[in-house]
């Protein structure tokens, strides 16, 4: 019996992200909201945003998830807040490619911050839309719904 | 029994397999099961020998085909205790019998205000084909609660159907709950309401004696890969009368009598009901699957599946944090046991098991009203079946608590 394999999905960071989410919280004025399901398991994300102009001044999620679409949720709120909504999305862009495992630059990657880690997902297929949701919902609620 | 039991575990070379360097303990049998490679091995057979397509050449492969997919009907006839053989009808699984009375029966029996009385464990498969039968024929789909512990309340089940009542279809053995409903009792309830009764089995004929005729049912859907047989073959039961009275299903080869430019004549039952090209490979290896059981003995994988619920349970609810869905005494459990770990949702645990060879299923069981009842996003859920034995059953419980230390819950 070993769980060694559980280290390189659950590391450290995400389990932190997950057992203290940061901006887990409603909005009292946000200004684009929208609610995504995962249908395959029931989860639900709640992500509320505050656009002044065209920058994200406030943001925060609800819902309920496993470890990995809490975590994710939390890393990529620290990651839009105060960007434009064009970083962001570009941001979503590249989280989604390195999912599914296309090449980024280094520099790409910096931008995500913690949630670059979320790369080793990868080997996890069947988990890969718990990492997904959030930013899902992020580019919903900023009207970007191409497919890719 | 066990030791006929570490015999069958030969019959089924996929369990010999490590996953994630680990043995694998395949708990997922409400999902589906695995198969014997008596039920390969014949499919196999089958296509070296004998295909051809059924009831339309005179060669004699197409006799032989059609021989052997009206013998594997008989073989489920026999094996649910139906009156004849007619009234089985082969689908693509129980899914898709239901759809069948529900876009046949009740698209020709259901009107305003009628009401169509389900509960809230059933599986989507037993639920949405009603929802629009309903929402299509503005009826009243009514749905039965259930008792503290996870029972059918068979008390609202009274008060539910009603001579307004058209149709009770109620799931056999719940693919969540671990309970086993009394469907004999409520086609007595229904049918003192005029009412007819069909019964979801998909999780009760692989793993109990199922007599049709007992029961009293007017409909009866199973699937057969969840009893050893291949993917994509299913049975419908019905009534002759009530299956003689229904429009076709489907349209096409095979389940005419005679077509003319703007008229068609019907075929008997129960070709009537099986347009097209028919899954025979399917119905053959269900054949087999069927001899498998019978050769074992219904009683006995009753039994056998009983002996490893009295042995799981009663560890699983040891563990701290860990919650049982649906009773909580072996007796009224079956082998499908859902449960969560306090502070870690589903999918992580079913991630972690995996990671310990262990395969179990999350999420919402295609069961969303019920999670919604139990207040529920999610469930793991471990299911056994009969080739599991007490070392499952130990590596499963081992799993869970190494998973329970890792995340520290
Ligand atoms: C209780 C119940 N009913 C119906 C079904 C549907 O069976 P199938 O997907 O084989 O059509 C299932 C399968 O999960 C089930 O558990």
């Amino acid at each position: 019996m070993s769980l060694n394999g559980l280290n390189s999905l659950y590391r450290e960071v995400i389990l932190d992200h997950s057992e203290h989410p940061h901006h887990k919280q409603s909005l009292s004025e946000a200004t684009n909201k929208i609610t995504l399901k995962n249908p395959t398991c029931g989860d639900v994300i709640n992500l509320e945003i505050k656009l002044d102009g065209d920058k994200i001044t406030d943001i925060g999620f609800t819902g309920e998830g496993c470890t990995i679409s809490q975590s994710s949720a939390s890393m990529m709120t620290d990651a839009v807040l105060n960007k434009t909504t064009t970083e962001s999305l570009e941001m979503a862009h590249i989280f989604s490619d390195m999912i599914m495992g296309k090449k980024h630059s280094q520099s790409d990657l910096d931008k995500l911050g913690d949630a670059a880690i979320l790369s080793s997902i990868m080997q996890f297929p069947a988990r890969i839309k718990c990492a997904t949701l959030c930013w899902w919902a992020l580019r919903k609620s900023l009207g970007d719904e191409d497919d890719d | 029994m066990d030791k006929q039991l570490q015999q069958i575990r030969k019959d089924f070379p996929i369990l010999n397999q490590k996953v994630n360097d680990e043995p694998l303990v395949y708990l997922d049998n409400a999902a589906t099961s695995q198969k014997p490679n008596q039920v390969i091995d014949e499919i196999v057979r089958y296509y070296q020998n004998d295909n051809a397509n059924t009831r339309r050449g005179v060669h004699t492969l197409g006799e032989r085909a059609t021989e052997e997919f009206e013998a594997a009907r008989q073989k489920v006839q026999q094996f649910i205790n139906a009156k004849e053989s007619r009234e089985i009808i082969f689908t693509k699984g129980a899914t898709d019998s239901l759809n069948l009375v529900a876009s046949t029966y009740g698209e020709d029996n259901i009107e305003a205000g009628d009401e169509i009385v389900i509960s809230v464990m059933e599986h989507h498969s037993n639920l949405i084909p009603w929802q629009q039968l309903a929402n299509r024929k503005k009826a009243v789909l009514k749905y039965i609660g259930l008792t503290a512990d996870g029972q059918l309340d068979m008390a609202d089940a009274r008060k539910q159907i009603t001579d307004k009542t058209k149709i009770v279809s109620i799931v056999h053995a719940s693919n969540v709950l671990g309970v086993t409903n009394d469907i004999k009792q409520l086609a007595k309830i229904a049918h003192a309401h005029n009412a007819i009764m069909v019964a979801d089995g998909a999780q009760a004929v692989p793993h109990m004696s199922v007599d049709v005729q007992d029961l009293d049912v007017d409909f009866y859907a199973f699937s057969g890969h969840k009893m050893l047989a291949p993917m994509g073959i299913g049975v419908l039961y019905g009534k002759a009368d009530l299956l003689k009275a229904m429009s076709p299903y489907q349209y096409g080869g095979e389940m005419i009598d005679f077509v003319e430019k703007y008229q068609s004549t019907w075929t008997d039952i129960p070709w009537k009901f099986e347009a097209g090209t028919q899954n025979v490979s399917g119905a053959v290896g269900l054949s087999k699957a069927i001899d498998y059981l019978s050769g074992i003995g219904m009683e006995n994988v009753e039994n056998y599946e009983k002996e490893l619920v009295s042995y799981v349970l009663p560890k699983l609810l040891e563990i701290d944090g860990l919650t049982v869905y649906g009773p909580q005494d072996a007796d009224h459990h079956s082998g499908v046991i859902s449960f969560n770990l306090k502070g870690l949702h589903p999918h992580d645990v079913a991630t972690a098991l995996d990671m310990d060879g262990v395969a179990i299923r999350a999420g919402h069981h295609c069961a969303q009203p019920l999670m919604k009842y139990l207040d529920l996003v999610a469930t793991a859920r471990a299911s056994f079946y009969i080739y599991n034995n007490k070392q499952d059953a130990d590596e499963l419980i081992q799993a869970i608590c190494d998973t329970k230390e890792f995340f520290k819950v």
